[in-house]
């Protein structure tokens, strides 16, 4: 016992004496959190947009000004005919042009009709229809102004559950935990245990009187601090930064935590147990692990939206099960009878790579 | 001359022996294109909405069946009880619903106005924000509807309207897949570039056959040159490779000029090479040159607009993605291909790129010794 607690020491001092290695275990969850708190929307804020104006009169120049006004646009280009539409939108500086037809207002009183052209850039389609959407609801609105006595109208009333006011950080913060403890537990085991290998110092601790599975808790029981403190920084900076609260119990979270750390370790024990060089391990680890883990976990692209390959395909991905449990915990505030059987999963997983790479493993050198 | 020659050969000869990086160069632009792509579509569709219907009259049903027309919404566990769809909400089985209170046709026909309530699943806010949008302009237009129905019944004068014709221009379906593809290629670019070529300097110095090198004649821009010109090449293959998977597999189209985007990627592959060169004399091994290159590279991607909009970030966000090269590749390449935006259009931009090409590199030629 003595002996693993003074390995586990000089392992910790292995990480902490290399600011490099600092880097990703506290650089990347604050580099993070200020972008996806602060920078990344998929909203749309004031797009540029571009005007056609081929009416120019009072009435057009109205809705102009109140097109400016809302807070979704922003008019930056007044266009004086439609040649110049096409160059425009391929430079990529406004998302849209809104072309008023000929004597619109003339039009509109005579006709009781006249029309609006909106050519929007879609090569983006989320942006496309989002700012097609919000221009559509802006003329929708002068149309209900334009007839003040509406024969009848069906009045939407709103209400938005767990996260009234839209805040992103709803969205992230979860992933975020679920990625960084990937990436701290599996990627850096998996490769501080090849790294062993790979030198030829794994010889060295083999024949040391450590037992391997002492060798083994020595090398991921730093992580494991690691990733603990990493998830209580993610949840201090949600909390003081954007006021995100743990609705449910935060015992139960940090217990869930600790289950998903050990699958992540089992995760990385395994990769390294199978693979020869550091390079192969990163590879694995970034190709097999990471990617998928970000892009099929729910955490950036919803999963109901993919091909249904992809959605039984992201079932056998741990990242899929415990952003639910945090979710459930943090936001709706639900206890271990509604997410116990994602618990099971992680479980039942963490013990199947356990049990894979204690057959891999080798004590042997070939 | 010759030197670099030679130094070209051993570069190809050890990248086509390491049978990993040799996969890796195959493999990955394989698996993004075929696997990554179609898996993120940000396309928000089959939103699972549950309506409770608590009138039953011809307006509700008819608001129920537009829904079901709709592409963007799936009706799923509809019931006749708020708090049972309330519930199904709480476990994730629906992300919206839609409760149609009792009397609301009487409502609507005496008093011209009805309300309905929509609640909604905020934790994904862009989901629940589409949703609304979605939702909004479809009951806007069956007003419409419902308006057009009684013109039948009372005599009434057509309201004068604005009539809105839409249209989106370079990728009419909107189609997810052929956007994201050229993003995609983007990451495959920088991953060549960036972690690859980094990775395979120091190498060397963590093996020790840097040391070999810098014993030798071979002068410092040699062994630079000799050590980016593979991955250059290598980069440009890929995009190559990779554009071809995407034409042949998801009829992504190619509007603009090939050699522009080639002359693009390029200069992007100096910039990021350069920048690369500069962090790997910070690291000493593999290991550590991963993480700092990995730091970079995410804060990279995720300002540069592959999952998205740039243009929505904040005013500092859209300054600071002035230094991220990766912004430039991901809004050039996107335009090259999908608008066919020629040279004038991105002139700007490559001039820019070139300027941060050339800070990189003379910050590396500053940084790099030929010694330990």
């Amino acid at each position: 016992m003595n002996r693993l607690i003074h390995f586990i020491k000089k392992e910790f001092l292995h990480i902490f004496r290399d600011p490099r290695s600092m880097i990703i275990l506290f650089g990347i969850p604050a580099a993070q959190i200020m972008i996806f708190g602060y920078a990344v929307t998929t909203d749309i804020n004031e797009a540029r947009i571009a005007v056609l104006d081929l009416s120019r009169d009072e009435y057009t120049k109205q809705i102009i000004q109140k097109i400016d006004a809302s807070k979704f646009f922003q008019i930056s280009r007044e266009l004086t005919s439609y040649t110049q539409i096409e160059p425009l939108l391929k430079k990529g500086g406004v998302k849209q042009v809104v072309v008023f037809e000929p004597d619109f207002a003339a039009r509109l009183q005579r006709e009781g009709t006249a029309e609006v052209s909106l050519i929007t850039d879609g090569s983006e389609p989320n942006t496309g229809r989002l700012v097609a959407g919000y221009m559509e609801a802006i003329i929708n609105s002068l149309n209900r102004e334009l007839n003040p006595s509406p024969a009848m109208a069906i009045v939407p009333q709103m209400r938005m559950y767990y996260n009234p006011s839209l805040e992103g950080e709803y969205m992230f913060v979860p992933g975020l935990i679920t990625l960084i403890l990937m990436l701290i537990c599996a990627l850096m085991t998996s490769i501080t245990i090849t790294r062993e290998k790979e030198f030829g110092t794994m010889e060295v601790l083999l024949v040391s009187p450590l037992r391997p599975i002492q060798i083994i808790v020595g090398k991921v029981a730093p992580y494991v601090a690691l990733g603990f403190i990493d998830v209580l920084i993610i949840l201090i900076m949600a909390n003081v930064v954007f006021g995100l609260p743990v609705h449910g119990s935060l015992f139960l979270l940090l217990g869930e935590s600790i289950l998903y750390i050990a699958l992540a370790l089992s995760l990385g024990i395994l990769i390294s147990t199978v693979s020869k060089t550091m390079q192969a391990a990163m590879f694995i680890s970034l190709i097999g692990l990471f990617m998928p883990s970000v892009l099929l976990s729910g955490f950036i692209f919803p999963i109901e939206n993919m091909p249904k390959f992809y959605r039984i395909f992201s079932l056998i991905l741990p990242p899929r099960w415990f952003i639910v449990i945090i979710k459930d915990i943090m936001l709706k505030g639900t206890g271990l009878p509604s997410v116990w059987q994602e618990t099971l999963v992680i479980v039942s997983m963490t013990a199947f790579f356990l049990a894979l790479s204690a057959r891999q493993f080798k004590i042997r050198l070939e | 001359m010759r030197t670099l020659k030679f130094l070209l050969h051993k570069e190809f000869t050890q990248i086509r022996r390491n049978r990993f990086m040799a996969r890796a160069i195959l493999m990955v632009p394989i698996v993004q294109m075929l696997i990554l792509v179609p898996a993120v579509t940000f396309d928000i569709r089959n939103i699972k909405l549950s309506v409770v219907d608590l009138d039953l009259s011809s307006v509700s049903r008819g608001l129920e069946a537009k829904l079901e027309g709709s592409k963007f919404f799936k009706l799923a566990h509809g019931s006749f009880s708020v708090k049972k769809a309330e519930n199904m909400m709480h476990k994730g089985k629906v992300d919206a619903i839609l409760v149609v209170p009792p009397d609301f046709e009487k409502h609507l026909l005496n008093n011209g106005s009805a309300e309905i309530q929509l609640l909604l699943n905020g934790i994904n806010s862009s989901l629940a924000q589409t949703a609304l949008v979605y939702l909004t302009a479809l009951i806007q237009n069956y007003n419409q509807n419902i308006i057009m129905d009684n013109i039948a019944v009372k005599p009434f004068k057509p309201p004068s309207r604005i009539s809105v014709r839409n249209r989106f221009w370079f990728n009419e379906e909107m189609d997810y897949k052929i956007y994201m593809a050229p993003g995609i290629l983007g990451v495959l670019v920088t991953a060549v570039g960036f972690l690859l070529s980094g990775l395979n300097l120091v190498r060397e110095k963590e093996i020790g056959t840097s040391e070999q090198i810098n014993v030798t004649p071979i002068k410092k821009h040699e062994f630079i040159l000799g050590k980016m010109i593979p991955f250059m090449i290598i980069g440009i293959v890929e995009l190559a490779f990779g554009l071809t998977l995407a034409r042949f597999v998801y009829s992504m189209p190619f509007e603009g000029s090939f050699l522009l985007l080639a002359l693009f990627t390029f200069v992007y592959l100096i910039a990021i090479m350069g920048l690369g060169l500069f962090l790997s004399t910070f690291a000493g091994t593999q290991q550590q040159y991963l993480f700092i290159c990995f730091f970079f590279m995410m804060i990279f991607m995720l300002m540069s607009g592959i999952f998205t909009p740039a243009d929505s970030m904040p005013v500092w966000a859209q300054q600071v993605n002035h230094l991220n090269p990766t912004a430039y590749l991901i809004r050039v390449i996107r335009s090259i291909i999908l608008k066919g935006s020629g040279f004038g259009a991105i002139s700007k931009d490559l001039a820019l790129l070139s300027l941060i090409a050339l800070l990189t590199t003379s910050l590396a030629s500053l940084k790099y010794k030929k010694t330990i």
